[in-house]
């Protein structure tokens, strides 16, 4: 069967050809209901805010919500993956509250996940794709990287409240070095672990650029920071440089930024994390990145890695204005 | 060539204030001090163009990526909590965000406080984080009429010589943080006109130190 889509708009389009593109690197289609039991989400409530979940009653009794998210549900449902990898792929509406609006929105998402054991190979695949994503959705597009071990332990080695953490963590998330400065002065940060902090947040562009300053600081580094943290801060830069060794040779390598401003929830999010930006388009389209901590969470013993990408707000894409599709069953 | 970028300025007294920081900062704009009603005003050379907007809207100008870049003071900031860099502290339009009240006041921890205010969320969080129960009554402006009323027992409310409050017998009994006017960034804007948004900050960030020696030198 052929269904020539003359009447998609933009954002259909895409989110066919995004399909296409997964489904052609072996990623295979995950289906899911629309209604997830309303406790996935009270047990995670850290990860998914539960007040902001609309809820029904199921003719059984059963409290129910409308999926606010993918990731939860295909994590619950795929327990035994053994040494196996798991590369799903999936194109689903959810609903939550905008941040922005505060009222409750249906939002298209396609993205995909890998669950299993992840290695470096796998790791590096999944931001290829992320790059691919882009590419689909708009020719000046931006995927900026970041690798969470680096801020989550220097904060670690700061050794300060759980309040100050967030602090820190939002100040590095909003490029703001004037807050950072006084949130250290205020408690004490200084040496080596203010420094690198301050880098963080000044450190923006070309990966090889800003790896090799970084770089430049771990050979200085002294006494601040534990031998272990050294090591961490260490392979932590090594995997950010084995993405970018991956990408060598590619159009998309022009794409990459090392952004430490990406910054998710220390809690369930840990290594290598990403989001990808299209020009014309204000906000990030697309965001993901390694959740193993929120694996551990929900007592699976396999990594994960994955994205979304925001459908909603590539409505106004250019790239498939006039583009025909085809698309075959 | 580089594109134009976007510059959302809060209208008024602040905003006078932070052009006359662009224009030193080489970002000149001469059109936009004549007397008419023109809403946008551009220097191509420069590679920027202006526009005033209502100080509490600069935010959402710049967050939705009308403007790429723009000023708004750090109460807006704490409020509404936008999606945006927050680059810079431009160390002008200086005031404090308080708790004030009726002189001699006593909180009675047994009854739930009455706070006045216009900044709804920065009262909730504040509180929460003393874990004192609050009534919030949500006020536009005349903050301290309130207490003075019996509208509230409290109000929280920016405090810039604190001359108001003392004309009204009120007092400030807790500061929440110090105010100051920052500079902002689209997100998206920041990776694909980085450079060109790196000079504006550059060049703001050697206004507001050489202000800071001048006064220094003042002293």
């Amino acid at each position: 069967m052929i269904i020539e889509g003359a009447d998609l708009n933009n954002r259909e389009k895409a989110m066919f050809a995004l399909r296409a593109l997964y489904s052609s690197h072996g990623f295979s289609l995950y289906r899911m209901s629309k209604f997830e039991e309303f406790d996935l989400y009270a047990r995670n409530r850290d990860f998914m805010d539960s007040a902001s979940i609309i809820t029904f009653t199921d003719t059984d009794g059963m409290l129910m919500a409308l999926k606010p998210d993918v990731t939860l549900s295909i994590v619950k449902n795929n327990r035994h993956i053994g040494d196996n990898i798991r590369k799903v792929y999936y194109n689903e509406n959810i609903y939550r509250v905008s941040p922005k609006t505060h009222y409750f929105k249906e939002i298209m998402q396609v993205g995909l996940e890998c669950l299993g054991k992840i290695d470096d190979a796998c790791i590096c695949e999944v931001l290829l794709m992320a790059a691919e994503s882009l590419k689909v959705l708009s020719d000046s597009a931006i995927l900026d990287i970041s690798n969470l071990d680096i801020l989550s332990r220097i904060i670690e080695a700061c050794d300060v409240s759980g309040e100050v953490e967030e602090k820190i963590t939002k100040c590095v998330g909003e490029k703001n070095l004037h807050g950072l400065n006084r949130v250290c002065d205020e408690n004490g940060i200084g040496g080596q672990k203010k420094e690198l902090l301050q880098k963080l947040i000044t450190l923006y562009g070309d990966p090889e650029e800003v790896l090799g300053e970084l770089e430049e600081v771990f050979y200085d580094l002294s006494g601040d920071l534990s031998e272990e943290s050294k090591q961490i801060y260490g392979d932590s830069l090594r995997k950010l440089n084995m993405i970018i060794e991956a990408f060598e040779g590619s159009d998309l390598k022009d794409m990459l930024r090392i952004d430490f401003s990406v910054v998710s929830d220390l809690n369930y999010y840990n290594g290598i994390i990403f989001k990808g930006f299209v020009e014309g388009v204000p906000d990030g389209v697309l965001s993901g990145g390694q959740y193993d901590k929120l694996m551990n969470n929900m007592n699976r013993k396999s990594r994960a890695i994955g994205f979304a990408v925001y459908m909603d707000y590539l409505g106004k894409l250019s790239k498939f204005d006039g583009e025909e599709v085809i698309i075959r069953g | 060539m580089a594109k134009t970028l976007n510059v959302a300025l809060p209208k008024g007294r602040l905003g006078d204030k932070v052009y006359d920081m662009f224009e030193e900062a080489g970002f000149e704009c001469p059109s936009i001090k004549e007397k008419n009603r023109k809403l946008i005003f551009e220097n191509e050379a420069a590679g920027v163009r202006y526009f005033w907007v209502k100080p509490s809207d600069v935010a959402i100008y710049v967050e939705r990526g009308a403007a790429d870049i723009g000023v708004v003071g750090k109460d807006i900031l704490m409020e509404s909590k936008p999606e945006v860099y927050e680059l810079l502290d431009l160390d002008t339009g200086k005031c404090r965000m308080a708790v004030a009240a009726p002189k001699g006041f006593e909180d009675d921890v047994q009854t739930t406080l009455r706070v006045a205010t216009k900044f709804t969320n920065v009262a909730r969080q504040f509180y929460a984080s003393t874990g004192r129960d609050i009534d919030i009554i949500h006020l536009n402006g005349s903050i301290e009429l309130a207490p003075i009323l019996g509208l509230s027992d409290v109000i929280v409310d920016l405090v810039e010589t604190g001359t108001t409050l003392k004309e009204n017998n009120l007092e400030v009994i807790q500061i929440i943080d110090t105010i100051s006017a920052r500079f902002i960034a689209n997100k998206s804007s920041f990776k694909f006109r980085n450079r060109e948004i790196e000079k504006v900050v550059d060049g703001l960030a050697r206004v507001v130190e050489g202000r800071k020696k001048e006064k220094e030198t003042d002293k």
